[in-house]
């Protein structure tokens, strides 16, 4: 136990590998077993993750916790290195959620070569939470890559009628960012001893040789000079905007979501993205403060371009899966534009909206997968007046589309409220232009449902389509608990992010803390 | 002057001299055993030997034969890259020859010959020295590419790849005579010396550093001397192309490391100007080229370009980081490379070339092994982790940004994601598309050892670099 406890996060990350290599040695013809298999392993790692909830101390979650410290390349200096705050206790949870569902809603889509496909899956899930528990830049960066080669296959050769084009623009999009992102990383990595050499404290305690730690990176930012900052924040921003995916980067993101398979779109939409948006929070922000309130109006008003331009995109699809796909835009432009509101309540309502938006696209697109099952074709123009058929799909579809568009009780609402807050906080306009994203998707969604759900069922394909299946019903349902509990009661989900926010600001706009109650100096006096 | 020859200098060139004898055993030998793939395993049993001399020598430093070849750690760690890259190519000839029929005898021999040129290049502190072992691998090599005798492409690619080398070799001596007429030496030591005593923009100086620099790059296929490249990696033997690429290339990094850094080092900021436009154009062309290949072999060569200029970054930054990243880089390329051109050579069946990159299509449906394999190989020349090829190109990176060639840095890593769009075609071909004949793959003992090797050592350093990294820092000390 003592062993489990202190190992937790690895144990949780590399457990999908392990699968993965048992899965190897599997008859190639045994679909069955693979797919049992498959979900046993994701099964069971959701509940190996499931003690990090209750172990975790939330009265300390700025602190990285279940931390766990080795030499991995003492040549270089990169040590293996995990631990989680609360916000990544949060993403973490979720990987280990979203992971289980997209692997049981492919249950029948995947006929064929069933064993890489479960093998692909196993594996990206690993590379996921390894990105997400690294404490160490160097580990972090072989995460972030190696998960582009199961997703680049699982686009590949399951996806739709496009899919090698998709494929190839995911995987070079995503590693022309990451390249230049490994720049900004090795940059830091020969700045930091020379600024450990002048700062003793720092020294003592992470030593003076070139690290990777990301917890010393934080620690030298105050020492990092204005020009250093600009040009890093450049490089890490190409990288984690190309995933997240903001404005001018995003033509990847549509095409990557329409060909691949439903449990690719899942995991794409649920946790990649929100690699990305987590870079910027845990790299770009705290490190390069300065850096980052220089780019603050660029980083603003690519948010709010995303914002308007994707949901007006959206609304215009004809493919179901590809108006999911832009919404997403329009809903990472939103997570950016609390981001960048750089206040507790933006913070706040940006960490959330990650962990909502993962929740309800990815319940969209298991919902949308459902329906090209059935009839194989996302077209919206073939549907119609489904719900009279399928009422049971009608209900699910409702309320994640309810979700999706921030009804109050519902998640949604507790992302965007925060975020909005955080950002009039700041400047009305933004704010005024981010409503009317609020406004449009509204528009979208409802329009979309309508007209598939309502109207006359006149399409004979539709008229005995069978309603959803049990197991079709539990890969949605632990999805819809999730959005009731963040609408109903996000108390303990804040209670996570709070501090690590409050840290965060702190680095960046210290000012603005000094009116709100001071949170940061009142638990300080606890702890003593 | 010292003196010119000791006795204990024979020691210091035994694994070297071991290697000569053995080619002339195997010449003997070919007349004697008919069944030729048994003087390929005498040949491999002479490596062993070879590399058995060279590990007493680990460890051991002197300047031999008064001042005209060292044995450091340098020299060392290539040397065993030259016989590693010599082992390998010979166990994939076994068989391709055979399917090729030209297994001959003098096939072996030639390769021990030019790795014992190769290993020369690696010790030489004089120019005479190093133009002589320069040209024993040389023109074994000629001869190597053009092996197959009955084979017009293989007889091309060797008449090509002779006069532009004889070619370029003139333009070398040209710039070394220069050298001598600046320093009146061939030392590597005194011609430093000489230079640094004359004024940095001294024409003469930069006239000898230019065709020096012409000639050299020549042998390392960095653009604009790159165009024998294509067609000789193309036309050689397979097995041949795969040495060329990995330990041919290797032994023009030592001689270029070993001149640059000692003998024209005092005019560095010249070179470095010359060696960073030569390094972004043979990456970019290197690999914008490679992308419109069809033919798996000139899509190599185009990538084994581009690898040239990546590695001209380590000479680029020229610090610790940067000559231990040359070694380091070249010893993954070695197992790398290897492997995926091992894949290549069992794609050779009696009456399949097995070179399209069409040949590849489904190969994953028909030999998931070898389709795996060939993934993990391709992933780590385009420098993805957890493979050996990510370290290498992490060192060479690193090298450039902490001595801020911070442009050149953004072009290389640039460069290393367009790379990555010609070699997931290979691997688009091998798993996402159907396969188009049934026929099976030539794997034969010796290949399969390849391919074990190669994997193991493409994954180890990928995951655990540091013995490797320690054996390629202590390399990066040039002695004497």
């Amino acid at each position: 136990m003592d062993f489990f406890r202190t190992h937790i996060l690895s144990i949780v990350a590399f457990w999908p590998l392990v699968g993965m290599f048992v899965l190897f040695f599997m008859n190639k013809h045994n679909r069955q077993l693979h797919r049992v298999w498959a979900n046993i392993v994701m099964f069971v790692g959701f509940l190996l993750s499931l003690p990090l909830w209750f172990w975790f101390d939330f009265n300390n979650s700025d602190q990285f916790q279940f931390t766990y410290q080795t030499r991995w390349i003492q040549a270089l200096g990169v040590d293996y290195h995990v631990g989680i705050d609360g916000i990544t206790l949060l993403l973490v949870l979720l990987t280990t959620l979203l992971g289980p569902l997209a692997v049981l809603s492919s249950w029948n889509a995947i006929e064929e070569r069933t064993k890489e496909f479960y093998a692909f899956m196993l594996m990206l899930q690993t590379g996921m939470l390894g990105v997400f528990i690294s404490l160490d830049f160097f580990m972090f960066y072989v995460f972030w890559e190696v998960m582009l080669v199961p997703m680049y296959f699982l686009i590949g050769v399951w996806g739709g009628p496009r899919k090698l084009y998709a494929a190839i623009k995911f995987f070079l999009y995503t590693l022309f960012g990451s390249v230049l992102l490994l720049l900004g990383i090795l940059a830091l990595y020969f700045i930091y001893p020379g600024i450990a050499a002048q700062q003793p404290a720092i020294a003592a305690q992470f030593g003076a040789a070139p690290t990777f730690n990301i917890l010393a990176f934080h620690a030298i930012a105050p020492f990092l000079s204005y020009n250093f900052q600009y040009w890093v924040f450049l490089a890490f921003f190409v990288g984690f905007a190309i995933k997240v995916p903001m404005f001018p980067f995003h033509t990847w993101l549509p095409d990557a979501h329409v060909e691949a398979p439903t449990a690719g779109s899942v995991i794409l939409a649920g946790v990649l993205l929100k690699m990305g948006t987590y870079g910027f929070l845990r790299f770009s922000l705290p490190i390069l403060p300065e850096g980052t309130k220089h780019f603050v109006p660029l980083m603003i008003a690519l948010s709010v371009i995303a914002i308007v331009y994707g949901a007006l995109v959206a609304m215009m699809q004809p493919d179901m899966k590809k108006l999911v796909a832009y919404s997403s835009v329009s809903h990472m432009g939103f997570v950016m534009l609390g981001m960048f509101a750089l206040n507790p309540n933006g913070l706040n309502g940006s960490i959330l909206q990650q962990i909502n938006h993962g929740i309800s696209t990815g319940a969209l697109f298991l919902i949308v997968g459902m329906i090209y099952e059935r009839r194989h074709t996302r077209e919206i123009a073939q549907f119609g007046g489904l719900s009279s058929v399928m009422p049971i799909y009608a209900v699910v579809f409702l309320i994640m589309t309810m979700s999706s568009i921030g009804l109050p009780l519902l998640n949604g609402f507790m992302g965007e409220f925060p975020i909005m807050m955080g950002v009039l906080e700041e400047n009305i306009w933004w704010a005024v232009v981010a409503g009317s994203g609020i406004v449009l998707g509204a528009a979208y969604m409802l329009w979309l449902y309508q007209r598939t759900m309502f109207g006359k069922l006149d399409n004979p394909a539709n008229m005995k389509l069978p309603d959803l299946s049990l197991r079709e019903l539990a890969t949605v349902i632990p999805l819809i608990i999730m959005a009731f509990w963040i609408g109903l009661y996000p108390a303990p989900f804040f209670r996570a992010l709070d501090k690590p926010v409050v840290k965060l600001v702190q680095r960046i706009r210290p000012e603005i803390l000094q009116g709100a109650p001071v949170r940061e100096a009142q638990t300080q006096g606890v702890t003593r | 002057m010292e003196q010119f020859f000791r006795l204990q200098d024979i020691g210091s060139i035994a694994p070297e001299l071991e290697l000569t004898l053995f080619g002339m055993i195997l010449l003997i030998a070919d007349l004697l055993i008919v069944e030729k793939r048994k003087i390929g395993i005498i040949a491999l049993v002479g490596i062993a030997i070879s590399a058995g001399f060279l590990y007493r020598l680990s460890g051991y430093e002197s300047l031999a034969y008064g001042g005209a070849l060292v044995v450091d750690q340098f020299s060392w760690f290539f040397k065993l890259l030259f016989l590693i890259g010599a082992a390998l190519s010979i166990a994939l000839s076994l068989k391709y020859l055979d399917i090729e029929r030209e297994n001959h005898g003098e096939y072996y021999a030639l390769i021990l010959f030019a790795t014992m040129g190769m290993m020369f290049m690696a010790g030489a502190v004089d120019l005479v020295t190093l133009y002589i072992g320069l040209e024993t691998m040389a023109i074994a090599t000629y001869i190597l590419v053009g092996f197959l005798r009955g084979s017009q492409r293989s007889n091309e690619a060797s008449l090509k790849y002779f006069l532009l080398g004889a070619f370029s070799s003139a333009i070398l001596l040209y710039g070394m005579s220069l050298l001598y007429g600046i320093s009146g030496s061939t030392r590597f030591a005194e011609i430093s010396t000489a230079l640094s005593s004359r004024p940095i923009n001294d024409p003469i100086s930069l006239m000898a550093l230019i065709t020096l620099s012409a000639g050299m790059l020549f042998k390392i296929a960095a653009v604009p001397f790159h165009q024998w490249t294509p067609d000789a990696y193309e036309g050689a033997p397979t097995s041949i192309t795969a040495f060329m690429s990995v330990a041919v290339k290797a032994a023009s990094f030592a001689m270029m490391v070993r001149v640059f850094m000692i003998a024209v080092y005092p005019l560095r900021p010249h070179w470095v100007a010359i060696m960073s436009v030569i390094s972004i154009m043979t990456m970019t062309v290197g690999n914008v080229a490679a992308i419109t290949q069809s033919n798996v072999k000139r899509l190599f060569a185009y990538s084994s370009i581009s690898h040239a200029g990546y590695i001209l970054l380590g000479l680029i930054a020229g610090n610790e980081t940067g000559l231990t990243a040359i070694p380091m880089y070249l010893l993954i390329y070695t197992f790398t490379n290897l492997g995926a051109w091992a894949v290549i050579v069992a794609l050779r069946r009696k009456d399949v070339i097995g070179e399209h990159i069409d040949d590849m299509n489904g190969l994953f449906f028909r030999h998931p092994t070898a389709a795996v394999l060939m993934l993990i190989f391709l992933l780590s020349l385009a420098g993805i982790p957890p493979t050996a090829g990510f370290i290498g190109k992490y060192y060479l990176f690193s090298a450039v940004v902490q001595t801020n060639h911070i442009p050149l840095a953004i072009v290389a890593v640039l460069n290393a994601a367009i790379s990555a769009y010609f070699y997931l075609r290979i691997v688009v071909a091998m798993f996402m598309r159907e396969a188009t004949e049934k026929t099976g793959m030539a794997f034969a003992p010796g290949l399969l050892t390849v391919l074990a090797v190669a994997l193991i050592f493409t994954l180890w350093i990928g995951i655990y670099p540091d013995p490797f990294i320690s054996m390629a820092r202590q390399a990066a000390v040039l002695g004497f």
